[in-house]
């Protein structure tokens, strides 16, 4: 499955079509970056607070289990049973001591262990498997895990070079530390099905500015503007990136000036109850937006005082799932969490600034996949050449850092290749 | 006992609903609820787990309207039309001039080029008030069973 990129540009301000079509693409991301030297995020801690609680969910295409052992060390393990590849654990979540898998009954441990063969020894001293049959040998394979401020990654990689604090970074592990500065609560989970690759997905949410022009709702109700101060900040290597704004930064006449003919409503339109868009605010910022995407499944984000991760499971090269799991403090009055659960409303599947997103990728996907080999996205906002942060939003270059990593990875970096 | 006019009456009102939708017309929708109304739309996952977490939540008329304007003036969705069947209308229980209603529903989606799927299914837990000798509805949260939204969410359910 070697995979020739003919890259048009060294900066990857062309992206052909059809690495997004194309099923040797796919199954060489499997590899190399689902299983590869990366972290992917899990779930929260909070969502296994106790000994003995699971969650079921997906790295890429592999189903997994997240679970706390007796000791409360969080542990992840391949869902698959190393009989016959059945699912060993089919629910969502629970509590168990034990998983066992419903087909012939092998059972494994917290730590993922075999622990019981039904038969092994036959029936009657006949029949069961050989002698050097070793179920030390035939646990479920494991992935190494970390956990930052109640947020639980794992890697297939054992070996890997970095922890998870390395490859987050400074930049992104402040913002997790920032959103999880005090002990959380899950609220609930909304999930969508988006037909579309997942690497569109992954894009939109490092192209920030796009937000202020296909999300009308934000620009209308001057929620989020390309106008307020704020800016993109990605970790070293690209891979991560942050988007953040201060509240109130700007005036809706610069908004006017700037945004010209697209034709903004704030004049026409308001809110009859305002209390949707009201931001309380509490960290020690003014941030009334800051959401950051973590390489190569996550999202973790501030709207005003919506907050939520966002995972990505890819789901063939035409779909993949967006689950999304809002959570507020544990110390949160009763009006805080009412107020959180009034501006969901402005996210996910049915999100008054996020619906677009998942008709922007179909729309995307669909029409780019007859494309001809030579056929490539134009990335050129915010200048060619060198990747790096910019203090303006109005950019692709976070676009280009995301490919420059992601052809790092896959081995497709053309030759002086700018990282 | 809920005589067989409100039957009719609450019926009809399940009609309305459903016909209204399915017709884009919005504004008209949103005269089957009372001012101080609660809407939602709830993944049954959340409902049966005890967390409050919904698809949409308009807490009120005013808030109901606001989805609409803001569907009409300021969102982009897919291009589709909805097919709303609603049945086994049920009054779970009746007193005065309140009831609590379910219903199951189902909605088709068709595109542009006429292509259609199984968009949404689950039920309503409503609960039905009589304004000036009309029936309207104080609550509507619609429970989706396939809660995992294929696409996207815009109209709603």
């Amino acid at each position: 499955m070697s995979i020739n990129v003919d890259w048009e540009r060294k900066d990857y301000s062309r992206i052909p079509y059809w690495l997004y079509h194309d099923k040797d693409v796919y199954e060489n991301e499997q590899k190399h970056i689902f299983y590869g030297s990366t972290w992917s995020y899990l779930c929260l801690e909070a969502e296994i607070p106790n000994p003995g609680d699971y969650k079921t969910t997906w790295v890429g295409d592999t189903p997994v289990i997240v679970n706390r052992d007796s000791e409360y060390n969080i542990r992840a393990m391949v869902n698959r049973c190393a009989h016959r590849g059945a699912a060993v654990c089919r629910e969502a979540r629970g509590n168990t001591k034990v998983h066992t898998c419903i087909y012939h009954r092998w059972s494994y441990n917290l730590s993922g262990e075999l622990v019981g063969i039904p038969f092994q020894r036959g029936i009657n001293g006949k029949g069961g498997m050989d002698k050097d049959f070793d179920k030390t040998k035939h646990g479920l394979k494991k992935l190494r895990v970390g956990c930052v401020n109640g947020v639980v990654f794992g890697t297939f990689r054992q070996n890997i070079d970095e922890t998870i604090e390395d490859y987050l970074g400074p930049m992104m592990s402040a913002h997790i530390k920032r959103l999880m500065y005090k002990p959380i609560s899950v609220l609930g989970y909304q999930r969508q099905r988006i037909y579309g690759n997942w690497k569109f997905y992954l894009e939109n949410l490092r192209d920030t500015y796009h937000a202020s022009l296909l999300h009308e709702f934000l620009v209308t109700f001057g929620l989020d503007r390309a106008t307020q101060k704020g800016g993109v900040e990605m970790d070293k290597r690209h891979r991560h990136n942050l988007t953040y704004a201060h509240a109130e930064s700007d005036k809706d006449s610069d908004a006017k000036e700037a945004y010209g003919g697209v034709g903004l409503k704030s004049d026409t339109l308001t809110l009859s109850d305002p209390r949707l868009l009201e931001f309380k605010r509490e960290y020690s910022d003014d941030r009334n937006l800051a959401i950051s995407t973590m390489f190569p499944n996550a999202s973790f984000q501030q709207l005003n005082n919506s907050l939520a991760t966002r995972q990505i499971q890819t789901k063939g090269i035409d779909a993949f799932d967006l689950v999304w799991t809002y959570f507020g403090y544990e110390d949160d009055s009763d009006e805080m969490t009412n107020h959180r659960l009034r501006q969901l409303n402005l996210f996910g599947p049915g999100g008054l600034v996020s619906m677009e997103d998942a008709e922007a990728i179909e729309i995307a996907h669909r029409s780019s996949k007859g494309a001809d080999t030579k056929s490539t996205a134009v990335l050129e906002v915010g200048g060619k050449g060198e990747i790096s942060d910019r203090s303006y939003r109005v950019n692709d270059v976070a676009v280009r850092g995301f490919w420059s990593y992601y052809s790092e990875l896959m081995g497709l970096e053309p030759e002086g290749a700018v990282r | 006992m809920i005589s067989i006019q409100d039957r009719l009456a609450i019926n009809d009102l399940f009609n309305d609903y459903g016909f209204f939708l399915d017709e884009e017309r919005l504004e008209d929708w949103l005269e089957l609820f009372i001012p101080e109304c609660n809407y939602s739309i709830m993944p049954r996952e959340n409902l049966e787990l005890g967390l409050r977490v919904t698809l949409m939540l308009c807490e009120n008329k005013d808030m109901l309207k606001d989805r609409i304007v803001s569907l009409q003036e300021a969102n982009e969705f897919n291009i589709h039309r909805d097919k709303h069947l609603i049945s086994n209308v049920k009054i779970q229980s009746s007193d005065n001039d309140k009831s609590f209603v379910t219903a199951n529903y189902a909605i088709y989606q068709s595109d542009f080029e006429g292509n259609g799927s199984l968009f949404s299914f689950g039920h309503y837990d409503t609960q039905v008030t009589m304004v000036n000798g009309q029936f309207k509805f104080s609550k509507v949260m619609a429970v989706v069973d396939n809660w995992s939204i294929p696409h996207m969410l815009s109209t709603p359910i």
